[in-house]
């Protein structure tokens, strides 16, 4: 094992640019993963507060009747996707207005809003598709007049989000590929700078899998590194932003270990395809 | 202990190199292949140690068949062989006693055993001084004899050896000769394919002759005949 190790570490001081050079081409890999996915998650972040108050306000016409509209309400909260389905009259309305609006109150003196009745629906049925239904079933009353809801910010936070996640899987696996192009060839003059030495090893009964070992190590190895390295870019990049920009959240332990395996796996599938092709022509 | 049977290994480019060979090779004999180049001797040891299998045929190796042997079988079979060649194949960068050393530890020896078994063996074959030599600071006899320690470190039954003394000059070659009769005496078979007729010529050991891929003489048989014929 010792040797195993050793002979991995070997390639490292043979070809320094090389080596390198994997290593930064898998932590620009998972530094795009790690960049997006932050994007993607605090994305998320945002629109699970914004869910929270997730609200259609159906308009109600006036002279409505009151038992028409409390019926109404009553249908509503009845919808599988909603949470509840509270009426407001005219006077809540004007109180409720005047409360949010503190210090310009007067501006409602004598003023009348119209009846509403508010809707908020289920978590788990937020997303634009659903809310956009319960809003045309609920304009389907014949006495409502306009439904309200933040339509166009809910949809357009989605897309981001989405986007987000797009780029940063295409971009990410994208230099996950290179990276294993690059790993690949580093283990292709590895083992052929050590092809007398791998040749001797079969003559004297090494096995394939003992021949191939350090090779693998290497590889994952350098995945690991590499992840260190976009763990520590992304970081650097999120503590920027707080600073500069805006509040963010970080991944959790399991996100961040998970990504570190991941700079493993590319590692070691970029060596192991290398290793096999190669040791055969040894 | 080693049986050919039917055995031809044709390549696509240059033909048969070995053509319906049957032999058997016994528990500590001592055989010369010879024959020109090209004859197939080369070939014939390689599938013995299974670096290159029968297109038809078998062979057999202690029990390992070439037609069944995976990979993993094959890396076995062969930290029981000892193989050596003409151009030695030592690691430049390693000193003798590293060159014997690395035999055992790739095969995965316990450490604790490796010194004593490298010194033993170094000293059979006539170098135990010169352990810390680099392969550059020897002559060429003395680094056959390291090839040969290397082959030896694992206890062989058998020593291959593709023109051991071919690079040599003729002191160098009557002592190695020298060596692996010693070694062979010990009770390790010998298989050495050998251009050099003259020391096959004062020896009293089996001496099969390619031809063509073929075998065109076999003293075994001859004395097998003549014993038989009266």
């Amino acid at each position: 094992m010792k040797r195993t190790i050793r002979d991995a570490l070997i390639t490292f001081r043979r070809t320094p640019l090389l080596s390198a050079l994997s290593i930064t081409t898998i932590a620009f890999s998972l530094f795009a993963f790690g960049l997006f996915g932050l994007v993607a998650l605090n994305i998320r972040n945002a629109l699970d507060k914004l869910e929270d108050r997730v609200e259609l306000r159906a308009f109600v016409a006036d002279g409505t009747a009151p038992e028409a509209l409390a019926s109404a309400a009553s249908d509503i909260a009845n919808y599988p996707e909603v949470l509840s389905a509270t009426m407001v009259t005219q006077e809540q309305a004007l109180a409720r207005a005047k409360s949010e609006l503190g210090d310009f109150r007067d501006v409602f003196e004598g003023a009348t809003l119209p009846a509403s009745i508010d809707v908020r629906i289920k978590p788990g049925s937020r997303d634009p598709a659903t809310v956009k239904r319960v809003a045309s079933r609920v304009r389907a009353f014949s006495f409502i007049d306009d439904v309200r809801y933040g339509e166009e910010w809910i949809e357009k936070l989605y897309r981001l989000r989405n986007i987000a996640g797009i780029a940063g899987l295409v971009l990410g696996l994208s230099f996950a590929v290179v990276s294993m192009i690059i790993i690949g060839a580093t283990i292709r003059m590895a083992v052929l700078s050590r092809a007398q030495e791998i040749s001797i090893m079969r003559l004297v009964g090494a096995t394939d899998s003992y021949i191939r070992r350090p090779f693998l190590i290497e590889g994952i190895t350098k995945g690991i590194l590499g992840g260190l390295l976009a763990l520590l870019l992304t970081y650097v990049a999120r503590t920027l932003i707080d600073k500069y920009l805006i509040q963010t959240v970080f991944f959790d332990t399991r996100v961040t270990l998970l990504g570190l395996l991941f700079g493993a796996l590319i590692g070691l599938i970029g060596s192991s395809f290398s290793v096999g092709r190669h040791l055969r022509r040894v | 202990m080693i049986r050919f049977t039917h055995v031809t290994k044709t390549y696509q480019r240059t033909g048969t190199a070995v053509d319906d060979v049957s032999l058997n090779i016994g528990k500590g004999e001592f055989v010369f292949f010879t024959g020109p180049s090209g004859a197939g001797k080369t070939t014939l040891l390689k599938m013995v140690y299974m670096e290159e299998r029968p297109t038809s045929g078998e062979v057999r190796v202690s029990g390992t068949s070439s037609i069944t042997a995976r990979d993993r079988e094959v890396a076995k079979l062969r930290r029981k062989l000892g193989i050596v060649f003409q151009d030695f194949r030592l690691l430049d960068n390693r000193t003798a006693e590293q060159n014997v050393a690395f035999a055992l530890e790739v095969t995965g020896t316990p450490t604790a055993v490796i010194g004593p078994k490298v010194a033993r063996v170094l000293t059979q074959v006539g170098l135990s001084g010169k352990g810390t030599a680099y392969p550059r600071e020897l002559s060429g006899g003395e680094q056959q004899r390291v090839a040969i320690a290397r082959a030896l470190v694992n206890d062989p039954f058998v020593l291959i050896a593709d023109e051991p003394t071919g690079n040599l000059d003729d002191r160098a070659t009557r002592g190695i000769f020298q060596l692996l009769r010693e070694i062979n005496g010990a009770g390790t078979a010998v298989m050495m394919a050998t251009h050099n007729l003259e020391l096959i010529r004062r020896q009293e050991f089996r001496t099969i002759e390619m031809n063509r891929g073929a075998v065109v003489f076999d003293s075994h048989e001859q004395g097998a005949r003549q014993a038989r014929d009266g």
